[in-house]
C-alpha cells in the first residue's frame, strides 16, 4: 500500500520548494542592489554630481593622436569612439599577429630539430614568464631608442621606422574608382546568370544516362560552376574594367619626407608599436603551448598511419594532425584572444590612448566616473561576447565529425 | 616449400632481406639479430607472444620504426637514413594496424584518395574511381561517404585495408589486423585477407589466427624474446614442432 497517494503539503512538494527559493534568492538579490543604488544617488547628490550622459556632448579638451583624426575641440562621444577604434585597432591585429607566431612556434616545439625545438623553448619560457606590463614598458622603451626621422630605417623607400614610429603605404581610391564599382557589379551579375544557365544545362541534358545516385543535384552543378565558372568570368569582367575605366581606380601613397615629417601613408605610432609587440609576442607564448598541446593530443596511430601511406612529414602534419588538432586548440585558443583583447587596458602605462585610457582621461574633469566605467565595462562585454560567439560557431562548424 | 594453395604465386626472387637486424628501446634489445628473407608473393604468418618483437620487426621494415644495426633491404632500395629512401619503401610497402588508425577527419573514400592524391599525384577524379573500385572490392562500396566513426570495426578494417592498397603496394604489412575486433567480424577481414594473398600479394601478418596461417601461409615464424625461434612451412610448424618454446606455444594457443 502507498502511505500518502494523495498530493503532498506545500512545504512538503519538492518542486514548490525550489521554486520558492529561486524567487527568494531574486528577491534578496533585487533588495541588495536597490540598496547600493539608493545609497549610492543619495551620495552622488551630496557631492553635487548626479548621474548624467550630457556631459558626452561637451567638448574633450584633450589631443589623440594615434587612430582617426581627433582634436581637442572634439566632443568626448568622439573622443570615446575613437578609444573604441584604437582598442580594437590594436586588439584584432594583436590577435592575427600572435595566432601566426604561436602556430610557428608551437609547431617548432616539437620540431626534430634540436636547434628549432630549442629556440622555440626559450621564446616560450620567457615571453609566457615575464609580466606583460614590463614587456610592453621593454618594447616601448625599445622604439624611443630608434633612429631619428631623417636617419629613418626603411625598407625599398617604402616603409620608415624611426622613433616617431612606423609609416607604411596606403591605399586611396581615385577618381575611376565608381567606374570600376560599376564593372564589379556588371562582373557579380553575369557570373550569376552564366552559372545558372550552366547549372540549369547540365542539370537536363547529363541526368538521363546517369544511374539515380551518381547524378549531380542542382545544387552540386551550382557549386561546381560557381568554383569553376563563376570566378573566370568575374575575374575576366573585372580585369577587363581595370584598364577600361579612366585612369587607375587605386592609387598607392607612400609617405614621404616633407620638412621634418612624413606625409602621407600610414603611421604607427611608437606607442601602438609598443603595445602591439608586447601583446602579440606575450599571447603568442600561450597560443604555441596550446597549439603544441593540440598537436600532441592527436594520437600517434594517426601519424604513422599517414606515414605509412607515404606522406611526408609536411604532408603528416597538414593533412592529418592540424585538422584533428584545430577542434582541442579552439577553445583555449578563444581565451587567450579574450585575454589580449582585455590586456589591451595597459595601454595606460605608456600613454596610447584606448578605449579605458580615454575613458580615465574625462573622468576627472567631468566627474561622471560611474556612467564612464559602465561604458567600458559593455564595451569590453560586446568585444568578449563576440568573439566568443564567433569561436563557439566556428568551433561548431568545424567539430561535426565524431572523433 | 611445401604443398600449399598460394604456392604457384612464390617466385624465386627476395624482395625483402634482412640481415642481423637489431633494434633497442633504450636499454630494452627488442629484436636480437634477425636474419631472414622474402620472396616475391611470399605470405608469412609472424606469431609468438606479446613482447617478443614480432609488430616491431615488422614496422621496421617501413621505417616506422629504426633499426640500430644490420641491413634491411626492400625491392632493392636499403632502408637509410636517407629520407628519400624511406619514402620510395612507404610508397611500396602498405600498412594495416591494428587499432585501424583511420582519419576520423575524413570521410572513407577520403581516407583512401588522401595518398593517391598527395604522393602519387592523381587527380581527384582519377583517385575516387580507384577508390570505389577498391571499396567494391573489399564489399564495401556502400559505405563510401561515411565518416570511419559511423560504420562498423570490420568495415573500418576492410577502409583501412583499401586505404593501404590505393598506393599500389608490392608488400602488405598486417600488425594483429584482427585483434581490436569483434568476433563476429573477424572472418569478414580475414576474407579479404585470403582474397588478397590468393591475387599474388607478398604479405607478412602479424596474427594470432591459427587457422588462418595453417591455410594461407606459406611460411609461419614464431618470435621469442628478440629472435625467431623457429620458421617453417605451416603444415610442420603446427604438426611437427622442433623446440620446446614452439611447442608450448602451439598447445597453449590451440588448446581453446
Amino acid at each position: 500500500m502507498l502511505q500518502n497517494p494523495t498530493k503532498p503539503p506545500f512545504w512538503r512538494d519538492v518542486r514548490f520548494l525550489k521554486v520558492l527559493f529561486q524567487v527568494l534568492f531574486l528577491l534578496g538579490v533585487a533588495a541588495m542592489a536597490g540598496f547600493f543604488y539608493a545609497n549610492m544617488m543619495s551620495g552622488l547628490r551630496d557631492q553635487g554630481h548626479p548621474l548624467s550622459l550630457s556631459f558626452l556632448r561637451n567638448e574633450a579638451g584633450f589631443e589623440i593622436t594615434d587612430g582617426i583624426d581627433f582634436n581637442a575641440s572634439d566632443t568626448n562621444l568622439k573622443a570615446f569612439w575613437v578609444g573604441v577604434v584604437n582598442t580594437l585597432r590594436v586588439s584584432i591585429l594583436g590577435v592575427f599577429c600572435a595566432t601566426v607566431l604561436g602556430f610557428i612556434f608551437g609547431v617548432a616545439r616539437l620540431s626534430t630539430n634540436w636547434l628549432i625545438r630549442s629556440i622555440a623553448a626559450i621564446y616560450v619560457e620567457i615571453f609566457r614568464n615575464v609580466p606583460l606590463l614590463l614587456q610592453i614598458l621593454f618594447w616601448y622603451a625599445l622604439t624611443r631608442s630608434l633612429p631619428r626621422i631623417q636617419e629613418s630605417i626603411t625598407i625599398a623607400d617604402t616603409f620608415f621606422l624611426n622613433v616617431r614610429g612606423f609609416y607604411l603605404p596606403t591605399i586611396a581610391g581615385n577618381a575611376g574608382l565608381s567606374v570600376w564599382l560599376w564593372y564589379l557589379l556588371w562582373g557579380v551579375v553575369s557570373a550569376i546568370i552564366v552559372v545558372l544557365c550552366f547549372a540549369a544545362f547540365r542539370h537536363l541534358s547529363r541526368s538521363s544516362g546517369l544511374e539515380q545516385t551518381d547524378r549531380p543535384s542542382f545544387a552540386s552543378n551550382i557549386i561546381f560552376g560557381t568554383k569553376w565558372i563563376a570566378a573566370p568570368v568575374f575575374m575576366t569582367v573585372a580585369i577587363a574594367g581595370w584598364f577600361l575605366s579612366p585612369g587607375q581606380p587605386f592609387e598607392i601613397i607612400v609617405p614621404e619626407l616633407q620638412g621634418f615629417n612624413f606625409v602621407g601613408g600610414i603611421n604607427l605610432t611608437p606607442e601602438f608599436l609598443g603595445l602591439l609587440v608586447g601583446l602579440t609576442v606575450y599571447t603568442s607564448a600561450y597560443i604555441a603551448e596550446v597549439v603544441r598541446g593540440g598537436i600532441q593530443a592527436v594520437v600517434k596511430g594517426q601519424r604513422e598511419a599517414a606515414r605509412a601511406v607515404g606522406l611526408t612529414e609536411a604532408q603528416v602534419l597538414l593533412s592529418v594532425v592540424i585538422p584533428q588538432a584545430i577542434p582541442i586548440i579552439v577553445p583555449p585558443l578563444t581565451s587567450q584572444y579574450l585575454n589580449l583583447a582585455k590586456n589591451s587596458s595597459l595601454a595606460i602605462a605608456i600613454g596610447f590612448l584606448d578605449v579605458f585610457h580615454v575613458a580615465q582621461r574625462m573622468m576627472v574633469p567631468t566627474g561622471q566616473t560611474i556612467p564612464l566605467f559602465g561604458m567600458i565595462m559593455v564595451t569590453y562585454l560586446i568585444m568578449s561576447l563576440t568573439t566568443s560567439v564567433f569561436m563557439n560557431w566556428y568551433n561548431r562548424h568545424i567539430t561535426r565529425f565524431e572523433r | 616449400m611445401t604443398e600449399n594453395v598460394t604456392t604457384e604465386n612464390v617466385t624465386n626472387d627476395p624482395i625483402i632481406v634482412c640481415e642481423d637486424v637489431h633494434k633497442w628501446f633504450d636499454d630494452f634489445h627488442v629484436l636480437k639479430g634477425i636474419t631472414t628473407s622474402f620472396k616475391k608473393g611470399e605470405k608469412a604468418v609472424i606469431c609468438g607472444p606479446s613482447g617478443s618483437g614480432k609488430s616491431t620487426f615488422i614496422r621496421t621494415i617501413n621505417r616506422l620504426e629504426e633499426h640500430q644495426r644490420g641491413t634491411i633491404i626492400v625491392d632493392g632500395i636499403e632502408l637509410t637514413n636517407d629520407l628519400r629512401n624511406i619514402n620510395l619503401i612507404r610508397q611500396e610497402v602498405g600498412m594495416v594496424f591494428q587499432q585501424f588508425n583511420l582519419f576520423p577527419h575524413l570521410s572513407n573514400i577520403k581516407n583512401i584518395t588522401l595518398g593517391p592524391m598527395k604522393v602519387r599525384k592523381l587527380s581527384k577524379r582519377q583517385a575516387e574511381e580507384d577508390a570505389l573500385a577498391l571499396l567494391e572490392r573489399m564489399g564495401i562500396a556502400d559505405q563510401a561517404y561515411k565518416y570511419p566513426s559511423e560504420v562498423s570495426g570490420g568495415q573500418q578494417q576492410r577502409v583501412a585495408i583499401a586505404r593501404a592498397l590505393a598506393m599500389e603496394p608490392k608488400i602488405m604489412l598486417f600488425d594483429e589486423p584482427t585483434s581490436a575486433l569483434d568476433p563476429e567480424m573477424i572472418s569478414e577481414v580475414l576474407d579479404v585477407m585470403r582474397e588478397l594473398a590468393h591475387s599474388g600479394m607478398t604479405m607478412l601478418v602479424v596474427t594470432h589466427e591459427m587457422g588462418f596461417a595453417r591455410e594461407v601461409a606459406d611460411r609461419v615464424m614464431f618470435f621469442d624474446e628478440g629472435v625467431v625461434v623457429e620458421e617453417a612451412a605451416p603444415a610442420d610448424f603446427f604438426d611437427n614442432p622442433q623446440h620446446d618454446r614452439t611447442k608450448l606455444f602451439i598447445s597453449q594457443t590451440l588448446q581453446h
